[in-house]
C-alpha cells in the first residue's frame, strides 16, 4: 500500500475504569491511521474497542497517553476546543442513531453545519438536501426524525456525520442495530465513501462481512491490539 | 473558516419549547404559582400592616409637641445641713400652656418633611345627659385642618364634620359616648370639666373610628370651646400635632423639632408603645413568612426546570457529540428557562392580581370592613425580579452540571 498522509495517531494510550473496581481497560495502545483508509476494529465484548473509539473521537477525555488528529495533539485541548474539533473534523455514527427527535431529518443534518458557520443557511440547506438525496432520503427530509424507520434514521445520522466534510468518520457498530437489508445499505455506503470520495473511516464492528471489506482490521482483546 | 454566525442555539431552544408545549406550560405553571403566591402573600401581610398603622393614625399624629408638666419648686432652697423645710409641691396650673403657638406652627410648616400641622386644646371632661355621665377627653381643633390630617370625614357616621364650624357650641361625639348617653344628632348634652366649667353643647356629628376605646371617650369641639372648658383665654394651646411624609422617620425628627419649638416632642411610637411593639412583631413575622415563601417558591421553580433539563440529558449528549460546546449547551437551556420564566411570570402577575382582587372584595365585617389587602406595585416588581433570577439560575445550574460531562458519560447511563 502506498504510504499516504498520517491522519490519526494513538500514542501509548491507556485508560482505567474505576467502577466497580480499578481496571485497566486499555493498555498502552499505539497505532496510526492514514488518510483515505477504511479501518475496522473488531474484538469480543469488553476488549476495549468501543472505549478506544470514544477516546479517539474526543468524547471521552479521561485517559493517559496522547492522541493526535490532523497534526493537533488532542490531549492538550480544552473541552471547548475539543467540541470545535468534533464539529469540524470528526463525523460520528453511533450504534443507535441519536438524532434530535423534535427536529426534521433535514434540520438534524443541518445542525452541525449551522454550528460550524462556514456556509450561509441557504448553502447549508442545499448541501444537506444533496447528501440526503445521495442516501435516498430526499422524500423523508421534512419528516420529524422520530417518524422514520430504523434504517432511515441511521442513514440520516450518517448524512449528519458527513455534512461538515469531516477528516474522519467514526462509527460505533453503525450496523449493529439494523436488519441485514439495512445493514447492507449502510455498509455499502461506507465502502462507497472510502472508494469514491477517499473518505477516512474508522469503525468498530461485530459484523465479520463488514470487517472483511475494510482496508485494514485492528483486532483487540483485553485492552491490547493483537 | 467561520464566515457565518447562525443563531442555532436560539433555534434549538425554541424548537424544544414548542415541540413539548405541554411540558413547557407545566413548567411555566410552576413559575406562575410560585410568583403568584409570593406576590399575594406579601400583599396580604403588608396590607394588614398598613391597615393597622393607619388605624393607629386615625387619632394619633406622627409627632406631638407639648409642654412637660412641671412640679412647683419651693421658693427657699434647702440643703442637708439646714433645717428640714416642709413643702407641698404641685403641678403648676399654667404648665400645659404653649407660649406663642402660632410662631411654632409657622416654623414647623416650613420644614420640608412636614405635611400637616394643627393646634390642639385637650381637656378631660364629663359628658352629661340627665343622670347619665361618661368621662372622656375632648379635643379642641381647627376642624378643617384636623380633617386634612386625620381624614376625619371617613369616620363620620352621622351628620357633617363641617357643621362644627357653623356652631361655636357644637360637638362631634364618639358613637360609644352617644350610645351610653342615649343622645342623637342635634340633641344637646352638657359638658363639665374639673375646672368647674359647664357648657351645653349640641351634637353636630357622630364619629366612629373603629377603635373602641377612642369611640367611647373622644369628642371634637372648636378650639374656643375647649379653651372655655379649660377656663383659659384665646392663646391657650396644649398640643401641636404634626404629620410628616414618612411616619417611619418620626423618631429621628424629635431632636430637630425639639430645638425648633423649645418644647417636648413625642413620636407616635412612644405614645402607643404597645401598638408600636405589636407593629414591629408583625413586621418581623411578615419578613420571616415572605422569606419562607420565597424559598419554597424558588425550590418549586428550580425543581420543575431541573426536571425539564434532566429529561433532555440525551439531547445534550447528542449536541455535544456533534460539536456543541458546554457553553452552547448552557446558553440553550438558560434561554429556555428564561422563556419559561417570562411566560410563567406573566401569568403569575395576572393570577396575583386576581387573588388580591378577590381577597380585597371579601367582607370581614367589624371595624375592618373589607379585607385589608391592596395592590402594592413594589411586590409585583419584586415578583418579576425574583422570578427572573430564580428561573435563570434554575436553568443555569443543572445545565452547567450537564455541560461539564463528557457526552459518553451521559450515553453510558
Amino acid at each position: 500500500m502506498i504510504q499516504s498522509e498520517l491522519l490519526l495517531q494513538a500514542k501509548e494510550v491507556s485508560k482505567y475504569f474505576y467502577e466497580p473496581e480499578k481496571f485497566k481497560v486499555l493498555n498502552n495502545i499505539s497505532f496510526d491511521i492514514h488518510k483515505g483508509e477504511f479501518v475496522t476494529m473488531v474484538g469480543k465484548s469488553g476488549s476495549g474497542k468501543s472505549t478506544l473509539l470514544y477516546l479517539l473521537s474526543t468524547m471521552d477525555t479521561n485517559y493517559e497517553g496522547n492522541i493526535i488528529l490532523d497534526g493537533e495533539n488532542l490531549t492538550q485541548k480544552t473541552k471547548e476546543q475539543l467540541a470545535a474539533i468534533r464539529n469540524e473534523k470528526i463525523g460520528f455514527v453511533f450504534q443507535f442513531h441519536y438524532l434530535l427527535p423534535e427536529f426534521s431529518s433535514l434540520k438534524n443534518v443541518m445542525i452541525p453545519a449551522l454550528k460550524l458557520g462556514e456556509y450561509s443557511k441557504e448553502e447549508i440547506e442545499s448541501r444537506a438536501y444533496s447528501i440526503l438525496e445521495k442516501l435516498d432520503l430526499k422524500d423523508q427530509a421534512l419528516k420529524p426524525a422520530s417518524k422514520l424507520s430504523g434504517g432511515q434514521q441511521q442513514r440520516v445520522a450518517i448524512a449528519r456525520a458527513l455534512i461538515n466534510d469531516p477528516k474522519i468518520i467514526m462509527g460505533d457498530e453503525p450496523t449493529g442495530n439494523l436488519d441485514s437489508k439495512n445493514a447492507a445499505i449502510v455498509f455499502d455506503l461506507f465502502k462507497h465513501l472510502t472508494t469514491e470520495f477517499n473518505q477516512t473511516v474508522l469503525a468498530v464492528t461485530h459484523d465479520n462481512d463488514f470487517a472483511k471489506a475494510s482496508d485494514r482490521i485492528i483486532e483487540m482483546a483485553d485492552g491490547i491490539i493483537l | 473558516m467561520k464566515n457565518y454566525k447562525h443563531n442555532i442555539n436560539s433555534e434549538i431552544a425554541f424548537i424544544h419549547l414548542i415541540s413539548k408545549k405541554k411540558q413547557t406550560m407545566v413548567a411555566a405553571l410552576g413559575v406562575t404559582v410560585g410568583i403568584a403566591i409570593f406576590i399575594f402573600m406579601n400583599s396580604l401581610m403588608y396590607g394588614f400592616e398598613v391597615y393597622s398603622v393607619e388605624s393607629l393614625f386615625k387619632s394619633t399624629p406622627h409627632l406631638r409637641i407639648y409642654k412637660e408638666e412641671h412640679i412647683s419648686q419651693p421658693l427657699i432652697k434647702t440643703s442637708k445641713t439646714d433645717l428640714a423645710l416642709l413643702t407641698n409641691p404641685k403641678i403648676t396650673k399654667e404648665s400645659k400652656k404653649l407660649i406663642n403657638p402660632n410662631l411654632i406652627i409657622e416654623a414647623l410648616k416650613k420644614q420640608p418633611e412636614v405635611i400637616g400641622v394643627t393646634p390642639n386644646v385637650s381637656v378631660n371632661v364629663f359628658y352629661n345627659n340627665g343622670e347619665a355621665q361618661v368621662t372622656g377627653r375632648t379635643s379642641g381643633v381647627n376642624i378643617e385642618e384636623q380633617n386634612t390630617m386625620f381624614q376625619l370625614e371617613q369616620y363620620i357616621v352621622e351628620g357633617k364634620y363641617s357643621d362644627l364650624k357653623a356652631n361655636q357650641n357644637g360637638i362631634i361625639l364618639g358613637v360609644g359616648i352617644a350610645e351610653k348617653l342615649n343622645v342623637r344628632l342635634a340633641d344637646n348634652i352638657s359638658v363639665t370639666t374639673a375646672y368647674g366649667v359647664s357648657k351645653v353643647m349640641k351634637v353636630v356629628a357622630l364619629l366612629k373610628t373603629g377603635v373602641t376605646n377612642t369611640d367611647k371617650t373622644l369628642s371634637y369641639t372648636n378650639i374656643s370651646a375647649a379653651q372655655q372648658l379649660n377656663k383659659q383665654g384665646a392663646s391657650f394651646i396644649t398640643d401641636i400635632y404634626v404629620n410628616i411624609n414618612d411616619y417611619e422617620t418620626a423618631k429621628k425628627l424629635i431632636p430637630k423639632f425639639k430645638q425648633l419649638s423649645g418644647y417636648e416632642v413625642e413620636d407616635w411610637e412612644t405614645a402607643n408603645t404597645s401598638a408600636a411593639a405589636a407593629n414591629k412583631i408583625r413586621k418581623m413575622m411578615a419578613m420571616a413568612i415572605s422569606f419562607s415563601i420565597m424559598l419554597v417558591a424558588a425550590f418549586g421553580i428550580y425543581n420543575i426546570l431541573n426536571m425539564t433539563i434532566m429529561e433532555k440529558l440525551n439531547d445534550i449528549a447528542i449536541l455535544k457529540a456533534i460539536g456543541f460546546s458546554g457553553k452552547d449547551v448552557i446558553r440553550i437551556f438558560v434561554k429556555e428557562a428564561i422563556v419559561i420564566g417570562l411566560i410563567g411570570i406573566a401569568f403569575g402577575l395576572v393570577l396575583a392580581m386576581l387573588l388580591v382582587k378577590v381577597m380585597g372584595n371579601m367582607w370581614v365585617g367589624g371595624d375592618i370592613g373589607f379585607f385589608p389587602i391592596r395592590f402594592f406595585p413594589k411586590f409585583f416588581g419584586l415578583g418579576i425580579g425574583f422570578g427572573l433570577i430564580v428561573t435563570t439560575l434554575a436553568g443555569y445550574i443543572p445545565a452547567r452540571k450537564a455541560a461539564k460531562l463528557d457526552p459518553i458519560t451521559i450515553f453510558r447511563k
